[in-house]
């Protein structure tokens, strides 16, 4: 059980210091991004020349009946839509690649990150939200960088090239075009902002909705038993019913926008026509001039509106880069120091040769324990000395706290004091990545990767050969399973190994977790229940695994916990009691209390 | 799915519009008045130029051939150019409000339009037999009712109205291009076949290379998304160097297809805006030709470089939308594949007895997919007894169940089943469930609050209620120590509840129903024993008068029972008390009970 994180609120307002965090995933792509700023400059001139040669044919074919220079004029022409042609092809080439670099980069360095990230970011973030992170907030930053600059330096070269080229014509023209740009900026900002939130209303609701088609279908046997079908048909058309509305405010808004922005243009194109018409009659204009600025007037338009929206969608797009960054730049609580790095190599280029054997003596030694997101000390001065090969059950209900000692053994986390020391060592002189290889771990309930059950088994040890892979399996009586399945070895388990049972995929988990031979083992028995002989092969297999191994196993199972060499019983996240089940059954405390509890319906049986 | 017919994929969609049509057609008058009033723009200055400022005679259709006499002639329009100038404003101001009222009439007539299609399909496959259910899979079902249905939607909202819009913008541009200039017309007019060849060309290889590239996504997100579920399982094997190789490789793949997405839409983009700009370029070079052979004015020169303008832009959508709309046709027929699956029905002659509790099964045979499930079962539970089925998975047990209830049904000829002696068939569905609460061992709560959850049968019903329940199935300590209590949010957005403890909710949600018969299928696998106990004895004495089933494969679920049945391979193997089958010596109920008590003890398998 965990609480699930929420998105935090939309930052408001500019943050330059968050925006500095990605030059480094910009730097590689610098001489791209400048060329693609240099070319996006380019097409501007160009767009801004276009008008001028419609101007110019009006100048000196159209008004004075003349073809008289119209083929270097033609050329001219073509010359410059074709490179703009070619620019674009160019520029989307070199974009793409700066988009998806980014993306893919910043990706990678999240997923690095992960790798590396304690189990508490685990515990208490939840999964949809981290792959929201790696997967789409990655893809906006990258379409920011690849498109979102140029976009900007385009309109801002158009409005600036456009005006210069105005101004050399006539200056009172251009100026009444430009008493028209601060009200479309304006009016522009002002509805993007809206409509972006509206928008991402609306995408809200969608994935609601489709959360809400996944509850219908899957829940549709129990909305049948209970005879509920049409109330839970009531509920989603009250989703839709949102959806609606949300889908209606996001139209009024674009309605009103469009119009608006239009309308103001038109003013500029009235305005110019007025002024500009007056000064055709006192002949103090030509008539070119009068339709090249009727043109810029309505041209004007777009680049003003980019701008504005591209505002907007850098103050939303600051929201994704927190996200991602916060993720890469999350602090690791678990680290090997740079020394153990030096000596053992890190988690990607480990120096397997250094590595000491580990015979599998665990110590802790008055470790204090606190879970980072706790406010409780869950272990005080906890010692206990496990020789190698010995068993040891940890016990206690559901929710009782059992997996600490297990999560500190593995140190997915680490003392808050004291030591836990590996064949007399602390284990923080060694690298993590040691001492995972030495561990087999099998999950309460199983978590198999797609792909095949050999590709499962050899999970931990890539290199192992077929025969490896056939004798471990045999071992603990995972050949059964394989046996059953059509392919044998070689079928798809599906994602997450959904096409077996949880027995299945626990039997080969434990194939997976003995392949290596680890000298340590971890195991968190399954609470729920298994078809008695499938429970059977389970047992079994248990005790082979057992044999010979340092082991840690939060026990349900009486046989398991009786046959332990040392008990640890937990209330409330602090051990109560210790020692072997006789010791403890002499105590008569709170475990004699819980066996006692467990054997009554055996007993009950029994005496039937 | 695919057996369904694909006849009336159209009136199937076209009957939810009912109601609607007039938003569609009043959208589309208005979409026409703002088009017309945008033209009209071009054709002023046009005049302004030719006519007010230049010295060219008014051409004016003839319904307007008075209009510049009525507004004191050239000279006084000469003198008072703000006048025209507020002609333009008006217009654009009339074609604002008439895109304003097409849009929001559009938006209100596809909005109310999806919500029919989404609200109904929903609750078509509430209503859709269970049967339906196990043969489809969810993801493809949610596949089509959100990505299908967005198809739909898209083609609603955008496309219909856009082909239809820039059909007739095109052809208002023309006829009013035409109407000043035909030669001129024909040359802008030529290029509309080649824009809308190249868009389709393009559109068609963009598309294909798109659903590779997304198809790469997917697989780089399952990557993801099981490296982040499996986090504990990669760490304890210290695998997360072969995690990354297996993230780069798809990363560098996604990237791979992604660039040369972009190289063909580079080119795309390209050429469209090559195009684009060489059919202005000829429209000025012939344009310039025309007017110096004196048959072109400057004022419909300036006027046709416009309307040329307008052509540019959708005639590039034209050829897009064409080739999408291809997709809508496939999304229709998908989903009205599960529009035309046949819903549940029960016929008006269907009984609506109440129920007692007595249950008969008559030589009960039942298959599923060619394979026989339950073969010649048959017994007898008189109303108020507590019932247990044994048996292995696969036995066939929670077949038993879903019979009863009737999510399925029996073939004619392959027994009866009864209950206080009326064939379920006979019953109305909703009658019978009503009067069958059952419990399924994977239970599928709601994302609600808890208290929701338990009351979803049971409207209306007091908190006292609820808390009684949740304290008969051992489950109220649990949820009084969430901080939210019983308002605490069950699923994805919430609290993940445990196994054991989704199983207890759910028994609560059951008793509430108070129903003449209860059936827990395996619905306390994932409790401890000793809450197992807990709630049986509680059981015992709260559900009164009820006929209990208890299905289970743990021994000891089953032994107070007041009979037993033992299920194998779909037959009946055994039956009795649990004292008369114990002392069956070789049989599956004393051989269970043997390796049971035996696997609780250890001591026999170990040695």
């Amino acid at each position: 059980m965990s609480e699930r994180r929420n998105d935090p609120d939309v930052s408001k307002g500019f943050h330059l210091g968050t925006w500095r965090k990605l030059l480094p995933y910009v730097f590689p792509y610098r001489y791209k991004l400048l060329v693609t700023i240099c070319l996006m400059i380019v097409t501007a001139v160009i767009d801004v020349a276009l008008p001028r040669f419609q101007s110019y044919a009006v100048d000196h074919f159209v008004v004075p009946q003349s073809i008289d220079g119209l083929q270097p004029f033609l050329l001219v022409y073509l010359a410059a839509i074709a490179a703009s042609a070619c620019i674009t092809i160019l520029l989307t080439r070199i974009s793409m690649k700066v988009e998806l670099g980014v993306n893919r980069d910043m990706k990678r360095a999240s997923f690095l990150r992960l790798q590396r990230l304690d189990l508490s970011y685990y515990n208490t973030t939840a999964t949809g939200y981290i792959l929201a992170r790696v997967m789409s907030d990655t893809e906006r930053i990258g379409v920011l960088i690849g498109w979102s600059i140029q976009d900007f330096f385009w309109s801002l070269a158009y409005i600036l090239f456009a005006f210069v080229s105005m101004f050399m014509v006539n200056v009172r023209l251009t100026l009444i075009v430009l008493a028209i740009v601060p009200p479309i900026a304006l009016v522009t900002g002002f509805f993007q902002k809206r409509i972006l939130a509206a928008n991402r209303e609306v995408r809200a609701i969608n994935s609601q909705i489709t959360g809400a088609y996944n509850e219908g279908i899957t829940g549709a046997k129990t909305s049948k038993t209970l005879v509920i079908e049409d109330r839970v048909s009531d509920d989603f058309a009250d989703l839709t019913g949102t959806m609606y509305r949300a889908q209606f405010r996001a139209a009024r808004l674009n309605g009103l926008f469009v119009p608006i922005v239009t309308g103001l243009s038109s003013l500029a194109v009235a305005l110019v026509l007025v002024r500009g018409g007056l000064m055709a009659m006192e002949n103090a204009i030509e008539f070119g001039t009068l339709s090249l600025f009727i043109s810029y007037s309505l041209a004007i338009l777009e680049p003003i509106r980019m701008m504005a929206r591209l505002f907007n969608e850098l103050i939303a797009a600051q929201v994704n880069v927190e996200r991602v960054t916060g993720l890469i730049d999350h602090p690791l609580l678990i680290q090997d120091s740079p020394a153990v790095i030096e000596k053992y190599g890190d988690l990607f280029s480990p120096k397997r040769e250094n590595w000491e054997p580990i015979k599998g003596h665990i110590e802790f030694k008055n470790v204090w324990f606190k879970y980072p997101d706790g406010e409780e000390n869950v272990l005080e001065d906890f010692s206990l000395d496990v020789p190698a090969g010995t068993n040891v059950a940890i016990v206690g209900e559901t929710g009782a706290g059992k997996s600490t000692l297990v999560n500190l053994a593995c140190r997915f986390f680490e003392p808050t004091k004291g030591q836990i020391l590996i064949d007399g060592v602390d284990y923080r002189e060694r690298s993590q990545l040691w001492l995972h290889s030495s561990i087999g771990y099998v999950l309460q309930s199983p978590h198999l990767f797609s792909g095949t059950v050999r590709d499962n088994i050899r999970y931990g040890n890539p290199g192992a050969t077929d025969a490896d892979v056939e004798r471990a399996a045999k071992l603990v009586s995972a050949d059964v399973v394989a046996a059953k399945l059509e392919h044998g070895y070689d079928t798809d388990v599906g994602e997450g190994g959904d096409r077996l049972s949880t027995g299945e995929k626990q039997l080969i988990s434990f194939a997976r977790a003995i392949l290596p031979d680890p000298p340590i083992f971890v195991l968190d028995e399954a609470t729920s229940s298994i078809d008695t002989e499938t429970e059977l092969l389970i047992q079994r297999a248990i005790w082979h695994i057992l044999e010979g191994r340092t082991s840690f196993i939060i026990a349900h199972r009486l046989s398991t916990i009786r046959t332990a060499d040392i008990i640890l019983m937990v209330e409330d996240g602090k051990i109560v009691e210790r020692g072997t089940h006789a010791e403890l059954m002499e105590q008569n405390g709170r475990y004699a209390h819980l066996y006692h509890e467990m054997e009554i319906k055996e007993q009950e049986e029994r005496t039937e | 799915m695919r057996e369904q017919n694909k006849h009336g994929v159209f009136a199937t969609f076209w009957q939810y519009t009912h109601g609607l049509k007039r938003y569609f057609f009043l959208a589309l008058l208005t979409t026409f008045g703002s088009i017309l009033f945008s033209f009209l723009t071009p054709q002023i200055i046009r005049l302004t130029v030719d006519s007010v400022i230049g010295d060219e005679p008014f051409d004016l259709p003839r319904l307007f051939a008075g209009l510049p006499e009525q507004l004191g002639g050239r000279e006084n329009l000469r003198q008072h150019l703000v006048v025209i100038g507020i002609a333009i404003l008006l217009c654009t101001l009339i074609e604002g409000v008439c895109t304003l009222c097409s849009r929001l009439l559009m938006s209100h007539g596809t909005e109310s339009y999806v919500k029919r299609l989404r609200d109904s399909i929903f609750r078509h496959i509430q209503h859709l037999p269970f049967r339906w259910h196990t043969r489809n899979r969810t993801g493809d079902i949610i596949q089509r009712c959100s990505a299908d249905m967005d198809v739909i939607r898209n083609f609603v909202a955008n496309q219909l109205l856009e082909v239809i819009r820039i059909t007739l913008l095109i052809g208002t541009a023309l006829w009013l291009m035409a109407s000043m200039n035909v030669r001129l017309t024909l040359v802008a007019a030529a290029f509309i076949p080649l824009v809308a060849w190249y868009s389709g060309f393009f559109f068609k290889r963009l598309s294909r290379k798109f659903r590779v590239a997304d198809e790469a996504e997917g697989e780089l997100t399952v990557t993801v998304q099981e490296n982040l579920t499996g986090v504990r399982v990669v760490r304890a094997f210290g695998q997360e160097q072969q995690e990354l190789d297996k993230f780069d490789r798809w990363n560098g793949e996604h990237y791979r297809l992604w660039v040369d997405m972009g190289i063909l839409m580079g080119s795309y983009w390209g050429i469209g805006e090559f195009v684009t700009a060489f059919q202005v370029m000829t429209i000025i070079a012939v344009g310039s030709y025309l007017a110096y052979r004196g048959q072109l004015t400057f004022g419909e020169f300036l006027a046709f470089v416009s309307y040329n303008r307008t052509l540019a832009f959708p005639l590039r959508r034209l050829g897009r939308i064409l080739s999408d709309m291809s997709k809508t046709k496939v999304s229709a027929e998908r989903l009205a594949e599960i529009y035309h699956a046949e819903e549940e029905h029960d016929g008006p002659e269907a009984q609506k007895p109440v129920i007692r509790g007595e249950i008969d099964f008559d030589r009960v045979t039942f298959a599923y997919d060619g394979a026989n499930v339950l073969e010649d079962v048959s017994f007898h539970i008189p109303a108020g007894s507590t019932f247990g089925i044994l048996g292995n998975t696969g036995s066939g047990k929670s077949t038993l169940s879903y019979l009863l209830d009737r999510l399925y049904d029996l073939e004619p000829g392959c027994g009866a089943i009864s209950v206080d002696g009326t064939d379920v068939r006979d019953i109305d569905r909703t009658v019978l469930r009503q009067a069958i609460g059952v419990t399924l061992q994977e239970p599928f709560l709601f994302s609600k609050t808890i208290a929701e959850n338990i009351a979803a049968a049971t409207p209306g019903a007091s908190m006292e209620d609820i808390r009684r329940a949740a304290a008969i199935a051992d489950v109220d300590d649990n949820i009084t120590e969430f901080p939210s209590g019983y308002d605490t949010i069950v699923g994805e957005r919430g609290v993940t509840l445990s196994g054991g403890q989704k199983q207890r909710v759910a028994i609560a949600r059951t008793l509430m129903r108070r129903c003449p018969i209860m059936i827990f299928d395996d619905s306390m696998s994932a409790v401890d024993l000793s809450t197992d106990a807990h709630i049986r004895r509680a059981l015992k004495t709260e559900t009164g008068g009820a006929t209990v089933i208890l299905i289970s494969h743990r021994i000891n679920t089953l032994i107070d029972c007041d009979n037993i049945l033992v299920l194998e391979n779909g037959r009946v193997a055994e039956s009795g008390t649990h004292r008369e089958l114990i002392a069956r010596e070789g049989g599956i109920y004393r051989r269970t009970y043997d390796l049971q008590s035996a696997a609780s003890l250890g001591e026999e398998v170990r040695a």
